[in-house]
């Protein structure tokens, strides 16, 4: 049932928009629906914070869908222990504390409305915003306030709280353990490092033997005291992954680092104690601080961005069952074939259902990038994922969720595995060679002095293995990626992590998905064919579409000027059938607009004939105008592409294999030839599994895939190609998991993404020649019997040094030179 | 020469104070989000919510929870 509207504006409430029903709660002469909403008015009020209602009404992204959706019905589900044990971080006798990501928190307005929440119930005993991740952490008495209410009371005055019942805590949590670690690990060692490095100046400047030995002794020691914590707890990820790579027969980056780092500090052990010289305490401090600078650089990560949704995350956590009679809140996964249930306005459908009652308005733009909603009939099958807006409608399920024509996606294999397959990286393929070699000579030099004198192999063993360490190469890859990262998340390209780069390198093939990756569908062109409209004409139409809110409806509103029609005309009965079309009788005319059915409906037969060659075409993007009961024509609606898209497609198909996969029919297929050249290969009418299955194809004749692509449906393809990368036009929104995200209007730079992250991968392979070269000038000094330990404390740092500035400067080079800058 | 131990002792004991300083800032999670907060102490105090230390019905750690 469709609800009447309210004429009068001043009984909605004044905070949320939603119908006062008479409340009778009033403030200055403005009415609210509820105490709470009064609230927050006062507490706005009073702190002269009354422009967050000019913002908040002006904004589009909170149109009145506040005042539509009912939250106490949406949250009902809240009331289920299952679902409160999942979402609560504690809970203990007396008070609970949960966490919600809010994408709606903007400005530091909304850090202060939230952090305010105690007042508006006394319930909530804190409330503390952590802005950069979007997320809120309330501590409330649950014996006063229950979670359900608690989430009501946030989304009632705006912040409606993202809930999915899949929250990957455990990942949240790893990470920030693993961030916390990571910054106390590099305080601890920097802390150190500063302390061993002044207690060794002296030692520097001596030239030996002029110092107090005592006082020597006393520092040396002080130095050993000072190294522990860096060498057991800073760097014992280094020694951790390499004993585990080493458990897994492989040899990776950290097991020559490892070698290094232990032969320096033995080494040192053995100097100090032994002989009262100056080890290479200094040295390892200094390596291991770099190094650690090095992984903080490379693990800076987008907070805000989440590359690991899936279906779950955007689907619905409860459905609204129709059972006797009654309406039951239950879990979606709890879904069975055959129940009844209640989609409300602005809710998604959860699983493949047949309309049972009403009509439907899906809107599927988060499946296909497709932004014009499909209406359905009674008796329809209507997929999983759309979201329905208009008044309620009942649908009788009939495959599960997990089943369901989408969602069975995610039971493919490619989602199964856990890490794409277990490609090497560079500086792995390297290190293994490496290491065997510093291990034949470091061995090969112990081995010919052992005969002479055990303490001189012990030397000759030790120092090529300190010298070998490979620490300017370990941080070749860190902070290549790192500066990488940073230039293309300057140009709104947003990668998941580093090693992405070294993906996107290899691929050769680039596969776009069609509607609202390379065409834009916010940005819609509408176009009349059929017998020109005259000046009245348009103005009849205009003034009647101006009564319907179909965003159809809006687009024609749009499309005719104010040039073409000023005239103020009256419309009388003026009717919408909902999915049809509407139709009304403006200044004695009668018109219609809609689909070739609805207007067929009451023509003559003898009309018929003028719209006979309409009919043919598909109308479902199509609205047909008639003018007194004569049709004049139709409105075709068309997406444009979005700008640059064919220069970037240019660009790329001088080195890379292109190719176009969508669900759509081949009626763009003209232009997107003139888009992509007569090379690309275009594939039409492509369910989700077929875009995923095409991606294998690929791949199983040696094709690397970059995939592009923005819904529901490519998520698949997405995963299963080397690099998925999702478009989005407003990142916080819903993005299927990917590997990068890219902004709408930066897609024409696509190929010079690509090409730059060859470039990086050039310049990590320059920089691991260079840290080569270094090694050999270190092992010949030390042939040379050159090698102190103030050598050392010089050297080792310089090489890291040298190489991070060099890859900065590199990187930087090249990105003004590509025009990423 | 005992003089420079003796400065050598002071520095390191205040060195090591702030050090303690710097593991306890990480540990409360101070350095978990480093914007807010500066939003944050730009509000008015003259309203806050219950101050959970006083209140000996929750757990002390309730932070770390």
């Amino acid at each position: 049932m469709p609800k009447v509207k309210e004429k009068n504006i001043a009984e909605k409430c004044y905070h949320c928009g939603e119908d006062c029903k008479n409340s009778g709660i009033t403030s200055e002469e403005k009415s609210f629906c509820c105490e709470g909403c009064k609230a927050v008015y006062e507490i706005l009020k009073g702190n002269d914070l009354c422009s967050y209602y000019t913002d908040y009404n002006k904004d589009e992204k909170y149109p009145t869908k506040l005042s539509v959706i009912k939250f106490e019905n949406k949250f009902e589900y809240l009331n289920d222990t299952d679902i409160q044990k999942k979402l609560l971080d504690f809970k203990d006798n007396k008070i609970s504390k949960v966490t919600f990501i809010i994408p709606s928190i903007h400005c530091s307005s909304c850090i202060w409305l939230l952090e305010k929440l105690f007042k508006l119930n006394s319930g909530i005993k804190s409330s503390v915003v952590d802005f950069p991740k979007k997320s809120i952490t309330i501590i409330f008495d649950h014996s006063a306030i229950s979670l359900k209410d608690v989430v009501v009371l946030i989304s009632s005055i705006g912040y409606e709280p993202l809930i999915s019942p899949e929250k990957n805590d455990d990942q949240i949590k790893r990470d920030e353990f693993k961030n916390k670690d990571l910054t106390l690990k590099i305080g601890i060692a920097g802390f150190c490092l500063g302390n061993i490095m002044l207690l060794s100046f002296p030692e520097y400047l001596s030239n030996g033997g002029e110092i107090d030995s005592q006082l020597k002794n006393i520092f040396n020691y002080l130095n050993i005291l000072l190294s522990l914590p860096v060498f057991f707890y800073s760097a014992s990820d280094y020694f951790i992954s390499a004993w585990k790579a080493v458990k897994k027969n492989y040899i990776n980056i950290d097991f020559p680092i490892s070698l290094g780092l232990i032969a320096l500090f033995v080494r040192s052990l053995y100097e100090i104690i032994l002989f009262n010289n100056s080890g290479y305490i200094d040295s390892l401090a200094g390596l291991i601080f770099l190094l650690l600078i090095g992984k903080l650089f490379q693990s800076k990560t987008y907070q805000t961005l989440n590359f690991e949704r899936d279906y779950k995350s955007y689907f619905p956590v409860s459905v609204t069952v129709l059972k006797n009679g009654n309406e039951i809140s239950i879990p979606v996964a709890k879904l069975e074939t055959g129940e009844r249930i209640l989609i409300r306005n602005g809710e998604i459908i959860p699983a493949d259902s047949i309309l049972f009652n009403g009509n439907a308005n899906i809107d599927y733009s988060f499946v296909t990038g497709e932004s014009m909603p499909e209406q359905k009939v009674m008796g329809e099958i209507i997929y999983a994922g759309g979201r329905h807006f208009g008044s309620a409608i009942e649908l009788e399920v009939i495959k599960t969720v997990s089943q369901s024509y989408l969602t069975q996606l995610w039971n493919n294999d490619a989602f199964k595995k856990t890490q794409k397959s277990n490609i090497q990286n560079l500086t792995d393929k390297v290190s293994k060679y490496f290491t065997v070699i510093i291990l034949a000579i470091a061995f090969g030099s112990g081995l010919f002095w052992i005969r002479e004198d055990i303490n001189k192999a012990i030397d000759a063993f030790t120092t090529v293995l300190i010298i070998a360490c490979p620490c300017a190469f370990a941080l070749t890859t860190p902070f290549a990626f790192g500066y990488t990262l940073r230039i293309f998340g300057r140009n709104k390209f947003y990668l998941k992590k580093g090693s992405v780069i070294e993906d996107m390198s290899n691929i050769n093939t680039v596969v776009f998905d069609k509607t609202g990756t390379i065409t834009d569908s916010g940005n819609i062109s509408v176009k009349f064919f059929g017998s020109k409209l005259s000046h009245t004409e348009l103005c009849l139409v205009k003034t009647l579409v101006r009564n319907s809110s179909h965003p159809l409806s809006r687009k024609i509103f749009e499309s005719i000027s104010s040039e073409d029609c000023s005239d103020d005309l009256e419309v009388t009965n003026f009717d919408e059938s909902i999915s049809d079309g509407i139709s009304g009788i403006v200044s004695g005319i009668p018109v219609k607009v809609g689909n070739i059915k609805y207007l067929l409906k009451d023509l003559d037969c003898s009309y018929y004939e003028s719209g006979h060659e309409f009919i043919k075409k598909p109308f479902s993007t199509n609205v047909f105008i008639s003018i007194n009961n004569f049709i004049k024509g139709y409105y075709s609606f068309r997406n444009i592409y979005r700008a640059g898209i064919d220069k970037a497609a240019d660009e790329l198909s001088e080195d890379y294999e292109l190719a176009v996969i969508t669900g759509d029919n081949n009626s763009e297929m003209n232009n997107l030839i003139k888009i992509f050249g007569s090379r690309a290969k275009l594939l039409f009418n492509q369910k989700p599994q077929d875009k995923l299955n095409y991606v294998k194809e690929i791949q199983s004749v040696s094709g690397k895939v970059l995939m592009i692509g923005d819904g529901l449906n490519d998520a698949g393809a997405l995963k299963q190609s080397e690099v998925g990368i999702s478009v989005s036009e407003n990142i916080t929104n819903f993005l299927p998991s990917c590997d990068a995200i890219i902004d709408a209007d930066e897609i024409s730079k696509i190929g010079k993404f690509i090409r730059f992250s060859k470039t990086t991968i050039n310049i990590i392979r320059a920089s691991f020649v260079i840290s080569f070269v270094y090694n050999i000038i270190g092992l010949y000094l030390a042939a040379q019997g050159i090698f102190s330990p103030l050598v050392a404390a010089i050297l080792m740092p310089f090489n890291s040094i040298s190489i991070i500035v060099i890859i900065f400067l590199l990187t930087n080079f090249f990105a003004k030179r590509r025009g990423l800058a | 020469m005992s003089a420079i131990i003796i400065l050598i002792c002071v520095s390191l004991t205040v060195a090591v104070i702030f050090l303690i300083a710097f593991i306890w800032s990480v540990s409360s999670g101070q350095y978990a989000d480093k914007y807010t907060p500066s939003v944050r102490m730009l509000f008015d105090e003259n309203e806050t919510p219950e101050d959970l230390k006083k209140d000996k019905s929750l757990p002390k750690n309730i932070k770390k929870l």
